[in-house]
């Protein structure tokens, strides 16, 4: 219907904006998510992440700009059909079985509660399904909070947070489970705090800061858009460190060694200067931008950009 | 899968967490313990003409007044506002289920473990007084009567909880809230009532506004409908002598009840379709 990307958004976000009193917790939030996509939502405490998933849900409603979930409004009949959800927080009642909730949740979806049980073989807790949630681990909990979020082959993923708490086994479990979901055609939206969290595991990462959305594609291309210095660390021979920093510069540590930095275009040149002092070198150490340092220009860019 | 279908998944639910809580044995009890105690204590002045469930149901009537819907709210007030706190609402919300049949669900899941006291309670209590001094039919007439109207008392009750879980945003307001209209529904109300017969004197007040105010009090219409069931054949005094004087039918009463249970659970509704979980 309106122009846009080549193929049919599960979900579309539009300009949106959302103020609470006087704090603007988003502001003109555009992008969209493909059938089969799988997208990280990053950003710190506060950064708007949990409100953005509220819209999507018809929970809130924006004060700007437009969603469209399946085509239709968020909190409409059929975009409920088609989306799923696991709040950042989620008890459920500590009385029932997780059994019991799936029936429940299966029941409230319209779907036979007997397709939906063996989701708790999928999450591995068919040895505790007969057990009280108020028993079970954190861990557990948001097993079978996913677990919920299966029944009946949503469209839509809406996962707030969904792997804090789970110990690195279990998160690479619930990544493979996501991995499967996704290759049958099912769009994850997941929030997160943490870059190194999520990396390799979705296809695309949207970056929030203080409500604005401040990078949106993959993390390759993102790295390499920041263009961000790469660390050289050498340590000198005996001796030596004070030749090695006067020539090259950088900044000494710990006696012996030397830090430099320089742009990704010119650290072949760098290194093969450096070669040729091969007699005062005893080691060369290069380092990436991480993850983290990735995450933390692109925050820091946003930031910067609101005091100017 | 229907809305009712769904409703009926939501009330198992409530019913269930009802349940485990121990909320349902221990209103069951506590009714039961209520009803033996009022019923045999009633059977000292067995030389009345009056059998003595009928004597129950008079003493019942008046104290179920105050426990029905203190046991009613006291099972309502968590049953929205908690689940916000909690967050299992927001995920109830995300799926396909209308807000209305969540709401009706949630109260007919709460009804149940009121019916179940109610009738457990009454059951035993009649049971043992027809053991100890033979059978009242009559009698048993008015303590089915009371434990009906009980139930429709505890329902309007409930759906008043309910509505107050809606608006609070948070479950200890909400419990507040609810002690607070308990207060005012059972006790406050009547007493003002009393002082403005007393300072009116036989006035306009007494004659011609007083019994619509007394049986618009869910409470109070209660009382009288029963009371007023038993045809003098039990001692009543103070508020309760009005049922013998309304100037219109005790059925009045029961339409007033039906009204609240309307009126409270459309304002449920109304306030649960603007919730932000
Ligand atoms: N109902 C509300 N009323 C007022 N302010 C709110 C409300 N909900 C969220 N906020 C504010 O909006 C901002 C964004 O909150 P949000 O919960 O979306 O952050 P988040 O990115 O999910 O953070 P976290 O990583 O801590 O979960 C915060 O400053 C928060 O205080
Ligand atoms: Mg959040």
């Amino acid at each position: 219907m309106t122009a846009g990307t080549a193929q049919n958004p599960i979900l579309k976000i539009d300009g949106v904006g959302v103020t609470f009193a006087d704090l603007k917790a988003l502001q003109d939030v555009s992008f969209n998510v493909e059938p089969g996509e799988k997208l990280a939502l990053l950003g710190h405490n506060g950064a708007g992440k949990s409100t953005l998933f509220k819209c999507v849900l018809g929970f809130l409603k924006p004060a700007a700009g437009r969603i469209t979930v399946a085509g239709d409004a968020p909190g409409s009949d059929h975009a409920r059909r088609s989306v799923s959800y696991l709040p950042e927080q989620v008890a459920f009642p500590r009385m029932l079985t997780g059994i019991e909730i799936i029936t429940y949740f299966a029941k409230l979806k319209s779907v036979d509660p007997r397709e939906a049980l063996p989701l708790l073989d999928l999450v591995g807790l068919s040895q505790a399904g007969r057990r009280r949630v108020g028993d079970y681990s954190k861990g557990m909990r948001q097993r079978l909070g996913l677990a919920q979020a299966l029944i009946g082959k949503p469209d839509l993923l809406l996962l707030d947070e969904p792997t804090s708490g789970l110990d690195p086994v279990s998160r690479r479990e619930f990544y493979e489970i996501i991995d499967r979901v996704a290759q049958e055609g099912a769009a994850v939206l997941l929030s997160s705090h943490a870059l190194t969290e999520v990396e390799g595991h979705v296809d695309r990462i949207a970056i929030l800061s203080k409500g604005r959305l401040v990078a949106d594609g993959n993390i390759k291309a993102l790295a390499e858009a920041a263009r961000l210095p790469i660390t050289i660390r050498i340590k000198a021979r005996e001796g030596q460190a004070d030749a090695l920093s006067d020539r090259f510069g950088g900044t000494r540590i710990n006696g012996r060694s030397v830090e430099l930095s320089c742009e990704p275009g010119a650290k072949i040149d760098l290194v093969s200067r450096l070669t040729q002092r091969r007699e005062e070198i005893d080691d060369i150490d290069i380092a990436l931008p991480s993850l983290d340092d990735i995450y933390r220009f692109y925050s820091n860019r946003a930031e910067k950009g609101d005091a100017a | 899968m229907s809305p009712f279908t769904k409703l009926l998944a939501v009330a198992s639910i409530e019913f269930r967490v009802a349940l485990r809580n121990r909320w349902l044995i221990l209103a069951t009890g506590v009714m039961t313990l209520f009803s033996l105690a009022l019923t045999f204590s009633g059977a000292g002045g067995l030389e009345l003409k009056a059998g003595i469930l009928t004597l129950a149901a008079a003493s019942l009537a008046t104290l179920s007044v105050y426990l029905i819907p203190l046991i009613a709210l006291l099972i309502s007030y968590d049953s929205i506002a908690g689940e916000v706190e909690r967050g299992t609402m927001a995920l109830v919300l995300a799926t396909p289920i209308s807000r209305g049949a969540l709401l009706a669900g949630k109260a007919l899941g709460l009804i149940a473990v009121l019916a179940i006291a109610i009738a457990a309670s009454l059951t035993i209590s009649s049971a043992a007084a027809i053991f100890a001094y033979g059978m009242d039919m009559s009698g048993l007439a008015a303590i089915v009567r009371l434990g009906l109207t009980g139930l429709l008392l505890g329902a309007v009750f409930v759906a008043i909880g309910m509505m107050i879980s809606v608006a609070s945003p948070r479950a200890g307001q909400a419990a507040a809230v609810a002690i607070g209209v308990w207060l005012v529904a059972t006790v406050l109300y009547d007493l003002a009532l009393l002082a403005g017969i007393l300072a009116d004197k036989e006035g306009v007040f007494t004659k011609a506004l007083f019994p619509y105010f007394v049986t618009a009090n869910p409470g109070d219409a209660f009382r009288i409908f029963n009371l007023a069931g038993l045809e003098n054949a039990a001692p009543v005094s103070g508020l309760d002598g009005i049922a013998n004087t309304l100037p219109f039918s005790a059925t009045y009463a029961l339409v007033g009840l039906f009204a609240w249970l309307v009126a409270a659970l459309a304002a449920g509704y109304f306030q649960i379709r603007r919730l932000t979980p």
